[in-house]
């Protein structure tokens, strides 16, 4: 088991390297720069600017004095449009929120979808599977960029309930988290409630049930183990989704994480910390991917690593 | 009284074509200790059975008729008084090992939580009796392998998984339904006699469901014939088998390869068996029965006819002095 983790971060390095050198390329290849502006500066100052970045050098330096400052400093350079703030800081102040909401929105769409869609099959054909299918389809085709203008109209402009935007406590956190979330939880119950479904008509569940073992145990100790398989596979790609979805979050509830920053740097050409950015959600899709694969291991004992 | 007595059970599935017919009008008693096999082909209605006994037949069944265990009515009984007698009292042992088990649990976690659920023992006095247990089904250094998954298992040490984990309670009422269809024929064998040794050491009633009449021959005491969802003749296995007298039962034992007589000719039955979701009219098997006439139209009463032996039919081949 350790072996296999060590030998996943083994790869992890080289898949970070290609990231890296693909992300830089297309950005360097990309027209225009960070200095580009309406106004055109003289040829000297920009010349001045692109020895200071160090944009004068060919590629391939560029890309090797990159890597080699993060290898050794764990340094990602200064940002090119901000002066006097480096991406790490950027990072450092925006990461924590989008970590916080982005926590929260995973665990209430994985802890309410399963819920909701084991609720369903146990309970299948009657009206609450009847609801839940209905709400969770409704949900699914409500993305983020469509709750989140809806949530703000109804709890911030027409009840006043909560606030439509900022950072400073709980009470900012729940229109965030549901507008991320929803459409997530919608998938994970009908998946749920799907794979529950099939799991329920094996034979070894019959077992369980001629043991004489109560309902509720054959659901929680048989049944939902092997229904978690789909729903996990599903996490991976979930996982990416509400990071792109992080972007629609900061941007209409002005939260200030990671999202926000990462826009800006590509309408910017802020190299940097788009750089910096694209390094860290890299590296915590592979992370993420890991824990997976490690779930899986540990639901079904045929998979050894 | 019997420790099992059915009496006119019938199973019906609702489906989106009509209503089929599983078992009609069916009446079977076991005392305890005592064995019998059920016999059918694929779709008489011989499994479906067993599934009314434990009150686990598919959510659009229903039943009609009494199964009374012990005095006890089944049919009628609450999930929670179902659930206390099964594994307690009635256990069952299902066909397919390489599917019956939870692929996802040790074996360990799923035999003592049937010593925990009806016996109240602590977890670790449960797997000290399931290693007990898979010791009684001969399985090899069961105190490591009770640690290990299903998988771990091949097909025949499964289903003695199967049996071990059926007995742990020993029940009064053990149903076997096609333990060995799914096995090695040199497995089928041990597997059989192990089931034999067992029911005669726990004293258990036991039911036997197979479509196999050589399995039915070593084990089973008394022998019920289903076809078409009824029970064409039923009796003490060896003369039932030694002198059939309904067509049917004379069929199914002309179908029975032999090695001991090289000029036997292996008869086959012709035709298939009905759609019992519409069934012919009258005796089930008359379509296809070489001796029905016009009075077959109706379904003929199980009448008793010679010792202990009863039959369902207006034509039986042999006619046999009371």
């Amino acid at each position: 088991m350790l072996t296999y983790i060590l030998k996943r971060i083994a790869i992890a390095i080289p898949t970070l390297l290609v990231l890296i050198v693909v992300s830089y390329v297309l950005m360097y290849m990309a027209p225009g720069g960070p200095f580009t502006s309406e106004r055109e500066l003289p040829p000297q100052v920009l010349a001045n600017l692109n020895a200071k970045y160090g944009l004068d050098q060919p590629l391939w330096r560029q890309i090797a004095t990159y890597v080699w400052n993060i290898v050794t400093d764990f340094d990602f350079g200064p940002s090119f449009v901000y002066k006097d703030r480096s991406v790490n800081e950027i990072i450092a102040q925006g990461f924590p929120i989008t970590l916080t909401y982005g926590v929260l929105s995973f665990l209430l769409a994985v802890i309410v979808g399963v819920s909701l869609g084991v609720a369903a099959a146990v309970r299948h054909n009657s009206a609450l599977d009847y609801a839940a299918v209905g709400v969770s389809i409704g949900a699914q085709v409500l993305p983020n960029f469509v709750m989140a203008p809806i949530l703000v109209l109804v709890f911030t402009l027409w009840l006043g309930w909560l606030p439509g935007g900022g950072w400073q406590g709980p009470e900012y956190w729940i229109l965030p988290v549901i507008a991320l979330s929803t459409s997530f939880m919608a998938s994970i119950a009908r998946i749920t409630r799907s794979s529950m479904l099939e799991v329920l008509t094996q034979n070894h569940i019959r077992t369980a049930r001629a043991k004489g073992l109560p309902e509720r145990r054959i659901i929680l100790r048989h049944a939902l183990k092997p229904a978690m398989l789909p729903v996990i596979s599903y996490l991976g790609p979930a996982f990416v989704g509400m990071i792109t979805g992080s972007v629609v979050v900061d941007i209409y509830f002005s939260t200030g994480g990671i999202g926000k920053a990462f826009v800006d740097s590509a309408l910017n050409r802020d190299y940097a910390v788009m750089m910096g950015v694209t390094i860290l959600m890299g590296t915590l899709t592979i992370l993420f991917n890991l824990i997976v694969d490690i779930l899986y291991g540990w639901i079904d004992p045929k998979i050894r690593f | 009284m019997a420790l099992l007595d059915i009496d006119n059970l019938s199973v019906t599935f609702d489906t989106d074509d009509g209503p089929v017919y599983a078992v009609s009008e069916l009446s079977l008693s076991i005392d305890r200790g005592q064995t019998l096999g059920i016999v059918g082909e694929s779709g008489s209605g011989k499994s479906q059975t067993a599934f009314a006994i434990m009150g686990l037949l598919a959510g659009n069944g229903r039943t009609a008729g009494s199964v009374r265990f012990d005095g006890q009515e089944l049919l009628t009984a609450s999930k929670k008084q179902m659930n206390a007698l099964r594994a307690h009292r009635i256990a069952m042992i299902f066909q397919d090992p390489m599917t019956s088990l939870n692929p996802y649990m040790r074996i360990s976690d799923q035999m003592a939580e049937v010593l925990t659920l009806h016996q109240g023992m602590s977890k670790r006095d449960a797997v000290a009796e399931a290693t007990h247990m898979l010791d009684a089904v001969r399985i090899p250094s069961a105190a490591e392998r009770i640690r290990l998954f299903p998988h771990e298992f091949s097909g025949g040490m499964r289903q003695r998984v199967m049996i071990a984990m059926s007995l742990l309670c020993k029940p009064d009422l053990l149903i076997a339904d096609e333990p060995t269809t799914a096995l090695d024929v040199t497995v089928q064998a041990q597997i059989m006699n192990l089931l034999a040794d067992l029911q005669r050491e726990f004293d258990m009633a036991t039911i036997l469901i197979t479509h196999d009449l050589g399995v039915v021959a070593g084990f089973c005491e008394r022998v019920t014939v289903m076809y078409g969802s009824r029970v064409m003749e039923e009796g003490p296995t060896d003369p039932l088998f030694a002198k059939p007298t309904h067509p049917y039962t004379l069929g199914l034992l002309g179908a029975v390869p032999r090695i001991d007589d090289e000029d036997a000719q292996m008869t086959a039955i012709v035709g298939n068996p009905p759609n019992m979701a519409d069934p012919p009219s009258g005796c089930p098997f008359h379509p296809r029965c070489d001796f029905a006439g016009d009075d077959c139209l109706t379904m003929p009463p199980l009448e008793p006819f010679a010792e202990g032996r009863a039959r369902a039919c207006r034509r039986p081949v042999e006619k046999i002095a009371p």
